[in-house]
């Protein structure tokens, strides 16, 4: 996280309400949070919970009709004209669908940032190829964007967003549009760059596991509202709301078959771990001291801002007593225990 | 039967065809030029994109309704006055270019309306989000994102009003329908009608041929 304390995004009481076919539909509701200077920060939460909404305030492609957002401490909202577009330059933005100018080259898509706000040609000369090459793009400088892969054009979006030298870049689905392998190298980008230049990132997603990489911080939305906000790890040892519960359940993936859920003799148990637990030898331990067998059907250990967070699936064979002494123990010494009926 | 002789018939379709060509060129440019006018402000005032303005939007477009459901023989009628006022006079190429252009605009206004609507929004507002002045994202975004897109709507527009000049030719106008009508259809001359309409099929073939060249050379460049 980054290392100072002051907000540089903060948002308060935001409402953002719609009209549509007479109905009015409220996308973002009463929504209030900070963004600390030089932060990965995301929202996570399913299609339509209004992240992308929420994104817009930041630069004002959307319009609050509730409440302020502020950018080191001034009040945006009212932004019109000239101070809007000033704003703007300020704050980098990237798409889910790129949005690159098709007429335009690779170089011509990062020039057109700098010419939309008056820079010189030299400056632009001067700049372009700088940034093309902080994306790693320079052999593809004179190519147009249909000949690109997906990857190649979110990365000219990042340059496109990066050539104004900005504090704030927003992401909106950076990565949903992209294969498994093109979203970790555009998140690695991502993270280099926000250590780099030190540039506060706002980034939404609908995948946990996107949040999971890169943020600091995560806020959880659904239907309009932020359901929790706190550092990523804690998010995700221990979500609070059902919601984020099913989110981080859907990361994991840690569904069994049928037939070994129902075994006869046998006691599921989840085992959720954490911090210095995760590196003890706790399963081994517990065999050689209360000779139980235990059969490992499932687990998954993922580090989060490089602490490690597990859960393990194990079944227990032996007599209701020395099970429960068992339990007791591995309580003791992991994060959280709980009986498996059934698959969620 | 009176028969056109070739020398005559040469010459006679030598002249239709200059005439055609002068209404054909004005009309085309002239309906191009405030077409595209016409067409860029009922694209900007129609939503909250760029510059709505509802009265603005409403008036234009009822405007445009309004000239292109007039049969263009009615238009032509009532626009002759008009093409009094504004020429002198209501006989000529270039006074037939005058009804000719007004129902040109109404049509390619609409075109117009179409090609810059088909821009992704996306793209639109990448611009806006980069701090982007109106201004320059029609110059620098619209519409050369529109280009193929317009290129194919010229096309179409020109052909239109080759097929108008026809018309037109017979209220003053002269040119290649002219031609046809009165000497094609009224004294049953076959040589006039056929070798009209063989010139016309032509031209439409050959701007045709040459509009896609171009419609497509824009897109892949």
């Amino acid at each position: 996280m980054g290392n100072s304390f002051s907000s540089i995004i903060s948002i308060k009481d935001v409402s953002v309400t719609f009209q549509h076919k007479g109905k009015s539909i409220e996308a973002v509701k009463d929504v209030s949070f900070e963004i600390q200077k030089g932060e990965i920060f995301g929202i996570v939460g399913t299609s339509g919970a209004g992240k992308s909404t929420l994104l817009r305030t930041i630069n004002l492609l959307q319009l609050p009709t509730q409440g302020k957002v502020f950018i080191h401490q001034n009040d945006i909202t009212g932004f019109e004209g000239e101070s809007l577009r000033k704003l703007r330059t300020n704050i980098g933005m990237i798409f889910q669908q790129f949005n690159l100018i098709h007429s335009k080259t690779v170089y011509g898509n990062v020039a057109f940032a700098m010419k939309a706000v008056g820079r010189s040609k030299d400056e632009i000369d001067k700049r372009v190829p700088e940034v093309l090459e902080l994306v790693g793009l320079t052999h593809r400088t004179n190519s147009l964007p249909t000949k690109l892969s997906g990857g190649e054009k979110q990365r000219v979006g990042i340059a496109r967003a990066l050539a104004n030298n900005p504090e704030i870049l927003l992401c909106d689905e950076p990565t949903s549009a992209l294969d498994l392998e093109t979203t970790t190298s555009i998140l690695e980008l991502l993270k280099s760059i926000n250590i780099k230049l030190g540039i506060t990132t706002i980034i939404i997603s609908h995948e946990m596991n996107v949040i999971k990489k890169i943020c600091d911080r995560v806020a959880v939305m659904s239907n309009g509202f932020i359901l929790e906000l706190d550092d990523v790890f804690t998010v995700f040892s221990n979500p609070k709301h059902e919601f984020t519960q099913s989110l981080v359940r859907h990361t994991f993936d840690l569904a069994l078959p049928e037939r070994l859920l129902h075994r006869e003799g046998y006691k599921t148990l989840k085992i959720i771990y954490s911090g210095e637990f995760a590196e003890e030898s706790i399963i081994a331990d517990t065999i050689e001291k209360y000779g139980v067998k235990i059969n490992i059907l499932h687990g998954k250990i993922e580090y989060i801002t490089d602490r490690p967070y597990g859960i393990l699936i194990i079944q227990l064979s032996g007599s209701d007593e020395k099970i429960n002494e068992v339990e007791g123990y591995l309580k003791s010494k992991t994060l959280k225990i709980e009986e498996v009926i059934e698959n969620v | 039967m009176y028969s056109m002789s070739w020398s005559e018939l040469f010459a006679r379709l030598n002249n239709a065809f200059f005439e055609t060509l002068l209404m054909w060129v004005t009309a085309s440019i002239l309906s191009i030029i405030v077409g595209t006018l016409v067409g860029l402000i009922i694209f900007a005032t129609r939503d909250g994109l760029f510059w709505k303005n509802k009265i603005l939007y409403y008036s234009l477009s009822a405007f445009i309704n309004t000239i292109r459901s007039v049969p263009f023989m009615i238009l032509l009628i009532f626009i002759l006055p008009f093409t009094k006022i504004l020429i002198g006079t209501t006989i000529g190429p270039f006074a037939a270019s005058v009804s000719i252009s007004i129902t040109a605009v109404a049509f390619f206004a609409r075109l117009v309306e179409i090609s810059l609507s088909d821009v992704d929004k996306g793209i639109i507002e990448a611009s806006k989000a980069l701090g982007a002045s109106n201004f320059i994202i029609f110059k620098e975004v619209l519409f050369p994102e529109a280009i193929p897109s317009l290129i194919r709507g010229i096309t179409v527009l020109s052909i239109s009003v080759l097929g108008l000049t026809a018309m037109a030719g017979m209220f003053g106008g002269g040119g290649l329908g002219d031609l046809a009508i009165r000497y094609g259809y009224y004294r049953y001359e076959i040589k006039v009608m056929v070798a009209t309409s063989v010139i016309l099929i032509l031209w439409v073939q050959l701007f045709q041929g040459f509009g896609d060249y171009l419609a497509k050379k824009s897109e892949n460049k």
